[in-house]
């Protein structure tokens, strides 16, 4: 079958940031009248290679063509003129303007010199129900649906003459009859020969429109396949590699249920959710017992825990800890409880890099006993130096700045914080991203020692292996919602897999 | 549309509502004072706030667009005072013609405009600090220059300050309020009916989506203060017509007074919402409650301070009740 000509092509691109290689020689290519998703886990670079054909980064080695002559864009608005338009996940547009407004400001209609706000409105409308959107043009965009900024969002990138149309994320807030409503937009204008590019962390969005995908892992081009030869499960495969682990087995004690049967339940989840963060979920955890969540990135893990330790309050359904249903309307509520969150960015929402180990571990302690009672300075160095040596945290100074301890060294202080509390559950959020495979196995052992001395633990983290390794049970969450509850007994990380590309169990 | 159907249309919108509630205001204070006091109910009280509040009026525009992209200028007082000092002393004591002194106060109060909102947008400084830095210098420039308050009795400055515009109903207004008039339309037009006043709104609203729009952010961000330096010096000549004197200490805490005005007026300080009309019925509020306070006699005129305090307050409330309502 002979191809027709590609409307953009980039090729051998490649994007250092200082310390990171974030694109190394990769091509991407597409072709009028198609969907092109680019796939790839988070930080597999994906955003780069869209900023850096809109310019927002220059490259380092390679060419971009756009219809067959090479350009090299300034910024975005840049890339704009020249018929490359993008919609970003987070609505880039004026809550405080009419939605006319938003699709045409900087270019509006004019008449005699001033702003013909009539013509405005009626290009707008028309514009807009083109999209099959039918709404008062004159109203303001905050108070329309996200779907809806959405849409003008598009309709706005439309009218600036676009050729080629990228879409990082677009249907991440939308529910699914928004996301029908946009699929079905997009399928319409792949019709009318627009070239799309389509990034989703739902596969299940990505096989419904896109029929072309390339997918980056770590900065690397994996391959570009057509939909049509690709399954979900390859697709996901494919997505996360197959990362060889060297690490020593932890007892195999570690998934023996046999004496968490009869564990009293610690928390309780019924239906609980949140719009637009998770879909309604139940889920028990028993004292002792360590529950994995396993799904891609983006498929709610985060906002999952988040709603179990009050970080978010739920829309919906209750929480139960010790039997006694809890409001849990904020982080305080958590900890009154003894639940401990270690969220999955430490440098911005868990440490505070400017002051010392000692200070930081004492943080959520001194929180919990409330600032009226201060700890003395002697049993903040006994707490410190207690945990420094149990952790083994390096260098051993407790009066080390934060900042300067590698990241593993600063995820065990995070750690010692929450211990220090004595928490009956820890919610950890991928505790071992980007540390190294000493401390992380460090990590892996205290979490089953802690267990072991019953304590509950929520365990997340995009390793399937690590999940397995460790938990007694896992959850499986995907596009948001919970899709499967498995006794880890004899799971094996393809079964978790094919989960995941395919929502049910196999 | 005719006019007629656009009126029968209209219902109010939310945005408009705190401006609504300014302009209810203006009319019950009206209506009280004439009520109490029968010379309050003629019609020169009310040209009677144009004439003393024009100055503000003209400033307090400028302000309005600062804020309307989010920002702040608390240098317009210093400005007001710089340009009635310069024009006293180049008038009387080096004697240069009217019109170039005109035209030397207005540049250099767009000059120091320009310059500050330079700073805010290129060194990323916050306007608070930077117009800070503003209101120093201007002020500190007004000492130096003159630490006296001389009088002017240039032709052209004393026959523009006493020339009374004949109204009927045995009423008058000042050249002033004509120019202050003249100011508000123009300001109202650019704000609604040309590109630069509608990327003031989107800025305000969001300056990364405006970027990102490709609108012109800087030249947007830089021109509002330029602008708010020009109307300053303006407002300052208006209070040299209304004065007939330059005192370098003259207008202190006028940039507090107008960022009242323009807030009672209806427009949102963290930016992207609000109207010129807003602004003009803010100062007729401030200076309505002034004209009772002295109608009165007996209250100390601190008093329109307090009240200034409290409908501040009641307009940052609804606001925020707004806002959250729309949510």
């Amino acid at each position: 079958m002979t191809e027709p000509e590609a409307i953009l092509r980039m090729t051998g691109i490649r994007k250092e940031f200082p310390g990171v290689v974030a694109l190394d020689d990769v091509d991407f290519r597409m072709f009028p009248g198609e969907v092109h998703a680019l796939m790839g886990e988070n930080g597999a670079g994906k955003s780069t290679l869209i900023k850096t054909l809109t310019g927002v980064h220059g490259i380092d080695a390679g060419t971009i063509e756009l219809g067959g002559s090479a350009v090299s864009f300034a910024g975005p608005p840049e890339a704009q003129r020249a018929g490359v338009s993008t919609v970003y996940q987070e609505v880039n547009l004026c809550p405080n303007l009419s939605v006319a407004e938003n699709i045409f400001i900087g270019r509006e209609p004019r008449r005699f010199g001033r702003i013909h706000w009539a013509g405005m409105r009626r290009r707008a409308e028309v514009l807009l129900g083109a999209l099959d959107l039918r709404l008062d043009v004159s109203a303001g965009l905050g108070s329309q649906s996200i779907a809806v900024q959405q849409m003008v969002a598009i309709a706005r990138a439309l009218d600036v003459s676009a050729r080629v149309l990228v879409l990082d994320e677009p249907t991440s807030s939308l529910d699914a009859g928004e996301v029908e409503q946009l699929l079905k937009v997009l399928r319409s204008l792949r019709e009318d020969g627009m070239a799309i590019l389509f990034v989703s962390h739902f596969i299940d969005q990505v096989f419904a429109i896109a029929d072309r995908m390339t997918v980056l892992r770590n900065g690397k081009l994996v391959g570009e396949y057509r939909t049509s030869d690709i399954t979900p499960v390859e697709l996901v495969t494919r997505m996360i590699g197959k990362e060889l682990e060297v690490l020593d087995d932890l007892e195999e004690s570690a998934h023996d249920r046999s004496d968490l049967a009869a564990a009293p339940v610690f928390l309780q989840a019924d239906g609980l959710s949140r719009k637009g963060a998770v879909a309604p979920f139940s889920l028990e955890i028993r004292q002792g017992e360590v529950v994995g969540l396993a799904g891609l990135l983006g498929s709610g893990r985060t906002e999952l825990a988040r709603l179990l330790f009050g970080a978010d309050h739920s829309d919906s359904g209750t929480l139960t800890v010790d039997g006694a249903v809890v409001p849990m309307r904020t982080p305080r509520a958590g900890m009154d409880h003894r639940i401990a969150f270690s969220p999955e960015d430490r440098k911005t929402e868990g440490l505070v890099g400017e002051l010392t180990v000692r200070e930081n571990i004492v943080l959520a302690l001194q929180a919990a006993r409330g600032w009226s009672r201060p700890l003395s300075r002697k049993r903040q160095d006994e707490l410190a130096a207690r945990y420094v040596a149990a952790l083994d945290i390096r260098p051993t100074s407790p009066e080390t700045l934060v900042r300067n301890l590698s990241g593993g060294n600063q995820q065990k202080v995070l750690l010692a914080r929450w211990l220090i509390t004595e928490p009956r559950l820890l919610i950890l959020d991928e505790p071992t991203r980007g540390i190294d495979i000493g401390a992380k196995t460090e990590i892996q052992r205290l979490v089953a020692k802690l267990s072991g001395d019953g304590m509950a633990v929520l365990f997340i983290s995009a390793e399937l292996e690590e999940v397995l390794r460790l938990s007694h049970r896992v959850t499986v969450l995907r596009d948001r919602k919970v899709v499967a509850q498995l006794d880890n007994e004899s799971l094996t990380a393809d079964e978790i897999m094919s989960i995941i590309a395919e929502g049910s169990s196999a | 549309m005719s006019t007629l159907t656009r009126v029968k249309e209209y219902r109010p919108q939310q945005r408009h509502l705190p401006m609504i509630a300014t302009l209810v205001l203006l009319v019950a204070a009206y209506g009280y004072g004439a009520s109490q006091y029968p010379a309050f109910g003629s019609g020169q009280v009310v040209f009677n706030l144009f004439i003393n509040y024009s100055w503000l009026l003209v400033v307090a525009i400028g302000m309005t667009f600062v804020i309307l992209t989010g920002g702040i200028d608390l240098s317009v007082g210093s400005v007001v005072a710089l340009s009635t000092v310069l024009s006293a002393e180049l008038l009387t004591k080096h004697g240069w013609s009217a019109p170039a002194v005109i035209v030397l106060v207005l540049a250099v109060g767009a000059l120091l405009g320009t310059g500050m909102g330079a700073l805010i947008h290129y060194f990323e400084i916050q306007p608070f600090i930077a117009t800070l830095v503003g209101l120093f210098f201007a002020r500190g420039l007004c000492l130096t220059i003159s630490t006296e308050a001389p009088s002017i009795d240039n032709a052209v400055f004393t026959s523009i300050a006493q020339t009374q515009i004949p109204l009927p109903g045995d009423s008058h207004v000042s050249i002033s309020v004509v120019i202050a008039l003249v100011v508000v339309v123009i300001a109202g037009y650019v704000l609604h009916y040309t590109r630069f006043g509608r990327t003031v709104y989107a800025v305000g609203g969001s300056e990364q989506s405006a970027v990102l729009m490709g609108l012109k952010v800087a030249r947007t961000k830089v021109s509002v203060y330029a602008l708010s330096g020009f109307c300053s010096a303006l407002g300052g000549l208006l209070l040299v017509f209304y004065k007939l004197s330059g005192d370098p200490l003259s207008a202190i805490g006028t940039e507090l007074d107008a960022i009242a005005a323009v807030v009672i007026g209806g427009t949102i300080l963290s930016g992207g919402s609000g109207y010129v009309v807003g602004t003009v019925l803010g100062v007729l509020v401030l200076g309505m409650i002034q004209t009772l306070i002295d109608f009165d006699g007996t209250l100390s005129s601190w008093w329109t301070k307090i009240v200034i305090g409290a409908l501040l307050f009641g307009f940052i409330v609804l606001q925020r009740l707004i806002a959250r309502r729309a949510r």
